[in-house]
């Protein structure tokens, strides 16, 4: 049992979608280009990309800018449309923005004129969810992510990382199976990135949840992920995959320190080149 | 026996949470800041009565050009029921017309920002009603509307409208993109983004907006009662000209900025209400 697990009600969103079958990979990517056109000039933001996510798996995808790895997260959501190939996402054709997802951005963009609960309590407002389930629910959130106290503090009021984890609570409140992340913690400085990235996962970890990570820092990705890929631009394609293969609880300084961290961050720094990786 | 590891989340105590900002003071000073801001426009003010006084009772300029001060206190005492229905008539033609701009004004922001094409087809005729002088329609609307309350209204909505659109649409495209996206994730409707979103994201502007636009209605209905009219503060600055009456003219004008100054007032009294967490009002004194 985990701590997500111990309410008594299962999730309303769950319900409503098929389980997925086993073996079934959470994200199916095959074979799938996207082309921007822009002032005449056709722009090769993917190519030929093939991967899956298996369920409960954390991905890191990194990049250099101009890579498409973000462009490759919100085609998973159903944001960007793809020009050739195929995803599929809890074992359904992705064809247009995904519900069954939890989507954090960089930049929080929380509502200004909401304090902390209630902009977490807003993806239950759009989605009609329960108003006690959700009460309930935002609460264990608030204290999970150590917002507890700032439960009324408008945006204005709170840092840069209180923010975040505000936008964090808000895409898991719906309780989706998979969580994507587009270099969330992007905008703030190295300490409370490190601090966001020792609870995100503490979360993940207390989870069965699926997350797919977007990030410049090499550090961040290894340091999170199950299984981080390489991506480069030019067209925006996946050049190499790397299993992380620290298990169990990954305390922050000595998983930093392991051989296996160094190791897998070498690797991904090789091939982005020095001074590519951004951190 | 079930395995029952209760598993609580282990709050880090050495990397627990990044410093939370300081929560800044929220009602302490205040009102003494704001009671030391109304101190300068009172000081200025009295020198500008003052010098008044002085101009006037040093007998440096004719009556007639400019009245004394006391002459026009009593043109509003000895008249008090002349200003005060003409006043009614004019604040009543320049809240009608404030209020259709601003609700026509929002409902057409609305329509254009949702439909390119009819913001293709009415931006130029907007723009085209906004730079005609209204002062010089305004005769137009009389042959057209009569003398009645009408053709006043309508000038002063012709020239409330233009601010209303403008500020609702940029107010409405101003909503943060990836917000609008993370709704799209949320499987809302469109009407429910509207409200819980769009709406609430255009209410700085609109209110900005706005407010120019409440002092254009006041004008506007002026406008409308110069070129014909019985009634309303136009009407008295008029019979005012026509008699040299300059003191009753102040005492007109004097009313006339009031009410603008009144209806600007209710407003920014509304934006305090509506949008207390946006800039413009927290970083306030």
């Amino acid at each position: 049992m985990t701590a997500f697990a111990r309410r008594s009600r299962p999730a309303p969103t769950r319900a409503a979608t098929p389980a997925l079958g086993a073996g079934e990979p959470m994200v199916g990517i095959h074979g799938v280009d996207v082309t921007f056109r822009s002032k005449g000039r056709t722009v090769e933001a993917l190519s030929g990309i093939d991967l899956s996510v298996a369920p409960g798996e954390f991905l890191s995808i990194a990049g250099p800018s101009g890579c498409g790895k973000s462009t490759l997260l919100r085609v998973i959501a159903g944001l960007t449309g793809v020009s050739a190939g195929e995803v599929t996402l809890r074992g359904t054709e992705v064809r247009g923005p995904r519900r069954d997802v939890g989507f954090v951005f960089q930049r929080a963009a929380l509502l200004d004129w909401r304090n902390a609960r209630d902009n977490i309590l807003f993806q239950a407002e759009m989605r009609g969810l329960p108003r006690a389930w959700s009460r309930d629910r935002a609460a264990e959130l608030i204290e999970m992510t150590g917002l507890s106290g700032f439960e009324t503090a408008m945006p204005f009021e709170l840092s840069g990382g209180m923010q975040q984890r505000v936008s964090l609570c808000r895409a898991l409140l719906h309780e989706p199976d998979i969580l994507l992340m587009d270099e969330p913690f992007g905008a703030l400085d190295a300490l409370t990135r490190e601090n966001m990235n020792v609870e995100l996962r503490r979360i993940w970890e207390a989870t069965e949840m699926t997350v797919v990570l977007v990030t410049h820092s090499v550090a961040e990705a290894v340091y999170l992920a199950s299984r981080a890929v390489v991506m480069g631009p030019r067209p925006g394609r996946v050049i190499e995959e790397f299993a992380v293969d620290i298990p169990g609880h990954r305390a922050y300084e000595p998983t930093l320190e392991s051989a296996e961290f160094q190791r897998v961050s070498a690797g991904i720094r090789e091939l982005l080149g020095a001074g590519a990786a951004g951190d | 026996m079930t395995q029952q590891t209760e598993n609580v989340p282990v709050r880090t105590a050495a990397r627990g949470s990044d410093p939370p900002t300081e929560k800044p003071p929220r009602e302490n000073s205040r009102w003494a800041s704001r009671a030391s801001a109304a101190v300068y426009p009172a000081v200025f003010l009295a020198l500008l009565l003052a010098t008044w006084f002085v101009v006037t009772g040093a007998g440096m300029v004719q009556p007639y050009i400019i009245p004394s001060p006391a002459d026009t206190w009593s043109a509003f005492v000895d008249h008090p029921e002349y200003l005060w229905s003409h006043t009614l008539v004019t604040t009543g033609e320049t809240v009608a017309g404030f209020v259709i701009a601003a609700v026509v004004g929002v409902l057409v922001a609305v329509l254009m920002v949702y439909s390119p094409a009819l913001e293709k087809t009415f931006y130029p005729l907007i723009l085209f009603a906004q730079v005609i002088p209204k002062i010089a329609i305004a005769p137009l609307f009389v042959v057209w509307l009569g003398f009645g309350a009408s053709p006043k209204i309508l000038v002063a909505v012709l020239m409330a409208f233009f601010p209303v659109v403008i500020s609702g649409i940029s107010g409405l495209r101003s909503v943060d993109p990836e917000l609008l996206e993370l709704t799209s994730t949320m499987g809302a409707s469109r009407i429910r983004t509207f409200w819980k979103v769009r709406f609430p994201a255009a209410l700085p502007e609109l209110l900005s907006g706005l407010k120019v636009a409440a002092t254009l209605a006041v004008t506007g209905a002026v406008v409308g009662e110069f070129v014909g009219a019985n009634s309303g503060l136009g009407y008295v600055i008029l019979q005012a000209n026509g008699n040299v009456d300059t003191a009753m003219l102040f005492a007109a004008l004097i009313i006339m900025s009031a009410l603008g100054v009144l209806l600007f007032a209710v407003i920014q009294v509304a934006e305090n209400l509506l949008i207390p967490w946006h800039a413009s009002r927290r970083n306030r004194g």
